[in-house]
């Protein structure tokens, strides 16, 4: 693939964030990791005042392109990139029309001959965004690659537990639901480990991979023992369509035993903090009272805290390039 | 036509003969073997240099005719997999086949035929007429016979022909959509996985399907310990179960998928350290029988893709001797258990008249030092594709000419 002559994008020497992509949070290390929350708490002030947009990334092209449907998260990263002074360009197109790798490979080669700056990638094989970006010049962020890694997902939801709780390290905190296909629950883990939380996976047999235990979790099957004492329980959505795969008898067998109500909720802590990525299937996973709970929940939070985190990566990866640190 | 090789190191593995002497080849034959034979007239003389002198290897399964890498590699003779672009399983594509590489300027290639009728797991294949037409065995390659009437049917159905049925370690509903060795790295990078449960199933399952029949199962591709622990086990009651595996599992486990590497992403999984460990000490003990190539040459074009959609295989032919040696030199392996399983075990299971050191044999021959180091390069291969994820890796042994029917079809030093 031709490469073009261009401004070096690396991160200066000495940068309290090393890497040249986010490809997600395994192997990063808590430094780099409070540096991304740090700046995104700064976001999260700019964000909440009625100017909102900078030129912090002015004059740099962001471009969005995911090969899996989404609405949230592509529209988080849009209104980042946007408030960042950024040019954001949009592409959301089905794993069905771009379903070959060599077309996944052209796309880059193409996309890369446009110089943008920043490229956003969610696609709907594990390792995917990481062969993208073997072949693209600029800083490439992963949005969420098959059932390997969400990284801002992550990201977002620290902070939100750091700003509520003030602290991640010392927390109990509880990830429950469909562990064995979700992303979110990787980079959680990974995040949340790395930052000294202690972590809980709860989930039937049938959604929790082998060998989990390894990734420095303690899992449970029954609500009520993984609850105990929690201080932050995170529910994953239950992808109903894998409900056909034998991992499920149905949605009613799976509410009765691991939705979250405030009946199963009373084990945990009295201030503990409820959270999901998004979207919900109410009366499934989670019950109403316990989502709507304004005490407690901190669903609505985590998507506020969304922009101000992909808007820290989105700082944090240009900076070489705009010759800051 | 005669060619004398002298001052060899002779080991002919089909009856555990290791011998310092000469070979005379004539007419494509095995004239003579002893000590100071006698050069005929006119006989070109060959000084080994007390280099090894065995009969090839006999790789019992390759996916492409790549005569060149084979040769390079020690082999004479390829048994081809039947799921070709034409899928092998009428006499007529066995006998284009076997037609085709008898021209003298390739290695020897033996189709196994498709075990079923378009390898769909429902019809028992034409057995009788594509084992007349020359196909060795009988296999559906990367698919196990799922259906246990229809695999019962086969065995009592090939046992009339003396028929060897080549099943694929895998139950298929188990390994479901996976790719990737079912563990705590399949879990951390989010890959599909399979069990190793789903090989020891098949195999338990096909070892009562065998002795219930009568006729023998030969497992293709062998990954796990439970695997080789189920084969030991049926083996000790009897039953007449035999197994291959490929280097690439002695020598490497699941850790070489990090990063997505798709070059490390082949059927049935790279396992575990356990499972990789528990491999060799199969092949020591001699429960693994057969060591082959899996020899699956695929372009870039369909490795460079996201690990879920990569092609899985490995160019394994040219490495296929140097990384057997590797256990041998590491004192794990007997180096004439090695190579019985490289080449008399597969001539003895495919009733191939190769694989031998007899006088009267035909000439198919590879001399090689088991010592020389070497460093595996994929641009340096002679097979198109280059994808092994062995590229740079040191190793030891290396082929240094190859004979088939008396015609040297590699030199080291050419």
């Amino acid at each position: 693939m031709a490469s073009y002559p261009r401004a070096e994008i690396s991160p200066p020497s000495g940068s309290l964030f090393p890497h040249k992509h986010l490809l997600g949070i395994w192997g990063m290390d808590p430094t780099s990791i409070k540096h991304l929350l740090d700046v995104a708490e700064k976001y999260v002030d700019q964000n909440r005042q009625a100017k909102k947009t900078t030129s912090t990334c002015a004059g740099l092209t962001q471009i969005n392109l995911f090969f899996e449907n989404s609405t949230r998260t592509l529209m988080s990263f849009e209104i980042a990139g946007k408030r960042l002074g950024m040019d954001t360009i949009s592409m959301s197109t089905g794993t069905s029309s771009i379903k070959k790798g060599e077309t996944l490979l052209d796309t880059a080669a193409t996309l890369n001959a446009m110089h943008p700056d920043v490229l956003v990638m969610r696609h709907a094989d594990s390792g995917a965004v990481k062969l993208l970006s073997e072949k693209m010049d600029c800083a490439v962020i992963n949005a969420g690659d098959g059932r390997s890694e969400h990284p801002t997902q992550a990201l977002l939801d620290a902070l939100t537990i750091r700003r509520r709780k003030g602290q991640i390290h010392g927390q109990t905190i509880v990830i429950s639901g469909d562990i064995a296909h979700s992303r979110v629950a990787r980079s959680n883990i990974y995040l949340l480990n790395a930052m000294g939380a202690r972590v809980r996976l709860i989930a039937p047999p049938t959604l929790l991979p082998v060998d989990v235990d390894r990734l420095g979790v303690e899992v449970y099957h029954r609500m009520d023992e993984g609850l105990e004492g929690a201080d932050v329980v995170m529910m994953l959505r239950l992808q109903q369509e894998r409900m056909n795969g034998a991992f499920l008898p149905s949605l009613r067998e799976y509410y009765r035993f691991w939705g979250l109500t405030k009946e199963k909720l009373s084990v945990a802590k009295d201030d503990v903090l409820v959270m999901h990525p998004g979207p919900m299937n109410r009366g499934v996973e989670i019950a109403s009272d316990v989502a709507d709970d304004l005490d407690r929940s901190a669903i609505e939070e985590q998507v506020e805290m969304g922009v101000a985190a992909r808007m820290a990566c989105l700082d944090v990866l240009t900076r070489g390039l705009r010759g800051d640190e | 036509m005669a060619t004398l090789y002298k001052n060899a190191r002779l080991i002919d593995p089909s009856n555990e003969t290791d011998v310092k002497g000469d070979l005379l080849v004539e007419n494509g034959l095995i004239a003579e073997i002893g000590e100071n034979i006698t050069t005929p007239e006119g006989a070109e003389i060959v000084d080994c240099k007390g280099r090894i002198l065995s009969p090839g290897i006999i790789d019992m399964r390759s996916h492409s005719v790549d005569s060149a890498a084979a040769a390079a590699g020690g082999i004479t003779t390829v048994i081809l997999q039947p799921n070709q672009t034409t899928l092998i399983d009428s006499d007529a594509v066995v006998e284009r086949i076997r037609r085709r590489s008898e021209d003298g300027n390739s290695v020897r290639v033996y189709p196994m035929g498709a075990a079923t009728q378009g390898m769909s797991g429902e019809q028992v294949a034409e057995i009788g007429q594509m084992q007349e037409s020359g196909a060795v065995a009988f296999t559906d390659c990367n698919k196990a016979v799922s259906n246990p009437l229809v695999m019962r049917r086969l065995l009592e159905y090939s046992g009339y022909f003396g028929a060897l049925i080549v099943q694929y370690a895998q139950d298929a509903s188990l390994a479901a959509d996976g790719f990737a060795h079912e563990g705590e790295l399949a879990t951390r990078l989010g890959l599909a996985g399979i069990p190793a449960a789903a090989e020891v199933i098949q195999i338990e399952r096909d070892a009562r399907l065998s002795e219930l029949t009568g006729s023998p199962v030969h497992f293709a591709l062998v990954s796990s310990r439970e695997g080789v622990e189920a084969v030991r086990r049926a083996k000790a009651q009897g039953i007449k179960i035999t197994c291959a595996t490929a280097p690439h599992y002695l020598m490497l486990n699941d850790n070489a998928l990090e990063g997505y590497r798709t070059f490390a992403k082949v059927l049935p999984p790279l396992r575990s350290e356990e499972d990789r460990l528990a491999l060799i000490a199969g092949l020591a003990d001699g429960t693994i029988d057969v060591m082959v190539s899996d020899h699956n040459p695929k372009s870039a074009d369909v490795k460079r893709l996201p690990l879920g959609q990569a092609a899985a295989g490995i160019v394994g032919a040219e490495t296929l001797l140097a990384l057997t040696l590797s256990v041998v030199h590491s004192g794990k392996v007997e180096l004439m258990t090695a190579l019985k399983a490289l080449i008399s075990t597969p001539a003895q299971l495919l009733k191939l008249p190769y694989g031998t050191l007899k006088k009267g044999a035909p000439a198919d021959l590879m001399i090689f030092d088991a010592e020389k180091p070497w460093r595996i390069l994929s641009e340096e291969f002679k097979s198109v594709a280059k994808n092994t994820p062995f590229d740079t890796v040191p190793v030891q042994g290396q082929v240094w000419r190859t004979i088939v029917g008396g015609k040297t079809l590699f030199n080291q030093e050419a």
